[in-house]
């Protein structure tokens, strides 16, 4: 049986990943799809305790993640149709109005 | 119907209140009519509720309309009482209000609508005030009609307010009275103090319990009635505001300042008769009071000119009569003197009001003469008034008068108080006076209707049957100021003419009345010992003769009334040898030359007038000149200072607040503004900034609780 850690590893390696993405990427696009990877990578570690323990807890909460993620990605995919709309841009280095 | 008691004096307001509200729109007619029927409807009731009270021998029946005030031990109900005293007040107040009522329709139709309803509203106003006087069955309530008497008064005397001599005459009644008043007040109070009550009925039950325990308190409280008595009855030293009192209309001169509120301080000593019934001292100074008044007044009489002025010099002399006759502790016979006085002196009152009507607003008895023709009835009326004040057998002053000076001779005789010989020569001030007051009255008989016209005759601008000219411009008024020339240009001599029958009906009346209500009360000495003085017995429960020693012998008293009667008949011829006949006026223009100190003396009044104005008037100014001068350097002073120091102290503290305060809230909001500014750059709109920012922080917050955690 494939021990607990390398799930987990898998994990931090996919969240450290999906956070560059996040802080890096200037498409808007890809900083949502960084936060779908940090979120898959949050999943699979909950999924690999559920496994070890013999406890189905885990799976749920991962069924709900993915519910939650859905409604998220279709919030943020309308937010930034709106700043297209409004920019004619989802760079998000351009995104810096809102300051003093 | 007795229970009706409270319609009575609430009639005549309602009358005052609907004319004072309606007096803008109120017709002549429609201002008789309601000044009339409240007036008329009172009379009614009162004259029910008397023959339910003669009838039922109800002795004293009280009503309660509602506890006025109650303040710990203070507690007065306002309440209404009849008796034998107040109905006898009740009759003629009513009876002689209404018919004057009846009267002021004719004699001030010349006045505006305004006025003319204005005059209806006091004379209701003073109806009320009267009655509540009249009928309060405590001090207090009696107290709120004196003043409200007062305040009638001194409205109607000041009635032609325009003219400064009337107002200031006003004023004059108002402010001597305040000082009766003020006595009235104190005696008030005390008589609380002592009895723990104001109540009639329960202060005469406190005394009859227990005389000796109230003797050395009946004193003080007596003498201040009386001092309130003095000021509203017109009585040395007080007297000075009635005279003047007679620029207002004639008929509230006969009304007010004749028949029935100078009259009131004699009902209220009367009221008051167990008080002074245990103070010899309280009655020899109120019999001394109205004895030496009665002649003083009298000799003032002689020598007036101004027709109102002898009767209004007249009234003060019969007020002293009359309290001559309570000090001696004959307080039925008072009562008697003020009943028929009523009578005949509004009737003396009304006359003069038609003859001044008759003459265009002429007072002055020198410009009259020879009216008896014009003026039969007012004449005639006149005639049969002043034998009753005469004091003329059969006429009703007389005997009232004889009762009063009989009883003073028997307080004299029984040396009542131990004052007996004081008494004595009272009585012979008395017979002084009756001399007197037989004399000038028969002058003013004569000089105003008997001999030639002496009045202006042709005068231009007379119209035939005008009243004074146009716009009823019809004053009647007097006073000095107007002895040179006769007040309205006019034809005097051909404008006379008899007064009309709403004038002349009420003379007739009373005229009756001078000659027969006199027989209510007949002495028994004039009926040779048999008991016919139905008045002395109807007022006996409640206002029972002091007892005496022993009573005169049938001989002295007929001795008595023939010496009165002799003194009244030497006075008449004596007026009609100096101021009837062919040489009417010489002998006493002769008298007056050989005589000039004592003729200007009487004719000035004694100066007493210019006494008062060199002491008291001039006294007051001065002292309103000082207490001006005082509040303007000192009260004004302190507030100028203060204003000063005000100023001065707001200044420095608008300079602490100014620098002080708003330099710490300055300084705060500073200190404020320069830490936003330092940590508002963190807001630098890079959002991935801020994302990186959480990231460390949150990888540095979770090293910390791995790391530190375990260390801890």
């Amino acid at each position: 049986m494939i021990p607990t850690g390398h799930f987990l590893a898998l994990s931090s390696v996919l969240f450290a990943i999906g956070a560059a993405g996040v802080l890096l990427r200037r498409n808007g696009v890809s900083v949502l799809l960084g936060i779908e990877v940090m979120l898959n990578a949050a999943n699979i570690a909950l999924v690999a305790f559920s496994r070890q323990h013999g406890q189905l807890d885990g799976q749920v909460v991962v069924f709900f993640v993915m519910a939650v993620a859905a409604a998220e990605v279709a919030v943020g995919l309308a937010l930034l149709v709106a700043i297209y709309r409004r920019s004619q841009s989802i760079d998000v280095d351009r995104l810096n109005v809102l300051r003093w | 119907m007795l229970s009706l008691l409270w319609l009575v004096p609430v009639l005549p307001l309602a009358g005052a209140a609907v004319l004072l509200a309606g007096a803008r729109h109120f017709s002549h007619r429609a201002t008789s009519a309601v000044g009339l029927a409240s007036v008329g409807a009172s009379l009614l009731v009162s004259l029910a509720i008397l023959a339910e009270f003669g009838t039922a021998h109800a002795g004293i029946f009280t009503q309660t309309l509602f506890r006025w005030l109650a303040a710990g031990d203070v507690v007065v109900d306002f309440a209404l009482r009849v008796d034998a005293l107040s109905a006898v007040m009740l009759f003629f107040v009513t009876f002689v209000g209404f018919l004057i009522h009846v009267y002021s329709v004719g004699y001030m139709h010349g006045e505006t609508r305004r006025s003319y309803a204005r005059y209806f509203a006091y004379l209701n106003l003073f109806m009320f005030a009267m009655l509540t006087l009249v009928l309060g069955a405590n001090l207090l309530v009696l107290f709120v009609g004196w003043e409200g008497v007062g305040l009638c008064s001194y409205l109607l005397i000041g009635f032609y307010f325009e003219k400064e001599w009337c107002a200031s005459a006003g004023k004059k009644a108002f402010i001597v009275n305040r000082i009766g008043d003020f006595g009235f007040l104190l005696a008030i109070f005390l008589a609380f103090k002592v009895f723990g009550t104001v109540d009639f009925a329960a202060m005469e039950a406190a005394v009859a319990a227990d005389p000796g325990r109230y003797a050395s308190w009946a004193t003080p409280i007596a003498l201040l009635l009386f001092v309130g008595a003095i000021g509203k009855s017109a009585q040395l030293p007080l007297y000075v505001w009635l005279p003047d009192a007679m620029a207002g209309p004639t008929p509230v001169s006969a009304l007010i300042h004749a028949a029935t509120m100078v009259t009131a301080g004699v009902y209220m000593v009367a009221r008051a008769n167990f008080l002074f019934a245990l103070s010899p001292t309280a009655l020899l100074v109120v019999a001394v009071v109205g004895g030496v008044t009665a002649v003083f007044a009298a000799t003032i009489g002689l020598a007036q000119n101004d027709i109102k002025k002898v009767l209004a010099y007249s009234t003060v002399s019969q007020l002293g009569y009359m309290f001559l006759a309570a000090g001696a502790g004959a307080f039925a016979a008072a009562i008697f003197h003020v009943f028929t006085h009523a009578f005949f002196k509004a009737c003396l009152f009304l006359g003069s009001g038609s003859v001044i009507h008759a003459m265009g607003g002429e007072q002055d008895m020198r410009r009259m003469g020879g009216l008896k023709k014009q003026l039969p009835t007012t004449y005639w009326t006149f005639v049969v008034a002043t034998l009753a004040l005469a004091g003329i057998p059969i006429f009703a002053g007389f005997f009232s008068k004889d009762e009063i000076l009989g009883k003073v001779f028997a307080a004299g005789a029984a040396d009542l108080g131990g004052f007996g010989r004081v008494y004595l020569g009272l009585w012979a001030l008395g017979v002084a006076g009756a001399f007197l007051t037989a004399f000038y009255m028969f002058r003013a008989v004569y000089m105003t209707f008997h001999g030639t016209f002496r009045g202006a005759q042709g005068a231009p601008g007379f119209t035939s049957g005008a009243h004074g000219g146009p716009g009823g411009a019809f004053v009647p008024g007097g006073g000095e100021e107007r002895h040179d020339a006769p007040p309205n240009q006019i034809d005097q001599a051909h404008h006379l003419h008899e007064s009309p029958g709403s004038m002349t009906w009420p003379l007739r009346i009373l005229a009756v009345g001078s000659i027969v209500v006199g027989f209510v009360g007949v002495g028994k000495a004039v009926t040779l010992n048999v008991d016919l003085n139905w008045f002395e017995h109807f007022l006996e429960p409640v206002a029972p003769a002091v007892e005496l020693a022993h009573h005169a012998s049938l001989g002295i008293e007929w001795t008595l009334i023939a010496l009165s009667v002799a003194v009244a008949l030497a006075g008449i011829l004596l007026a009609r040898r100096f101021y009837f006949g062919e040489q009417a006026f010489t002998r006493p223009d002769r008298f007056a030359a050989a005589n000039p100190t004592l003729y200007n003396l009487v004719a000035n009044k004694y100066y007493v007038d210019e006494l008062y104005d060199a002491t008291a008037v001039a006294g007051t100014m001065k002292l309103a000149q000082a207490s001006w001068e005082f509040d303007a350097l000192v009260v004004d002073g302190a507030v100028n200072g203060t204003r000063h120091v005000t100023v001065g102290t707001s200044f420095l503290s608008g300079l602490f607040d100014l620098n002080v305060v708003d330099g710490a809230v300055n300084l705060l909001a500073r200190i404020y503004g320069a830490w936003s500014r330092a940590l508002r750059r963190v807001q630098w709109g890079v959002v991935q900034g801020y994302a990186l920012v959480m990231a460390v922080g949150f990888v540095l917050m979770v090293a910390a609780a791995l790391f530190l955690g375990r260390a801890l």
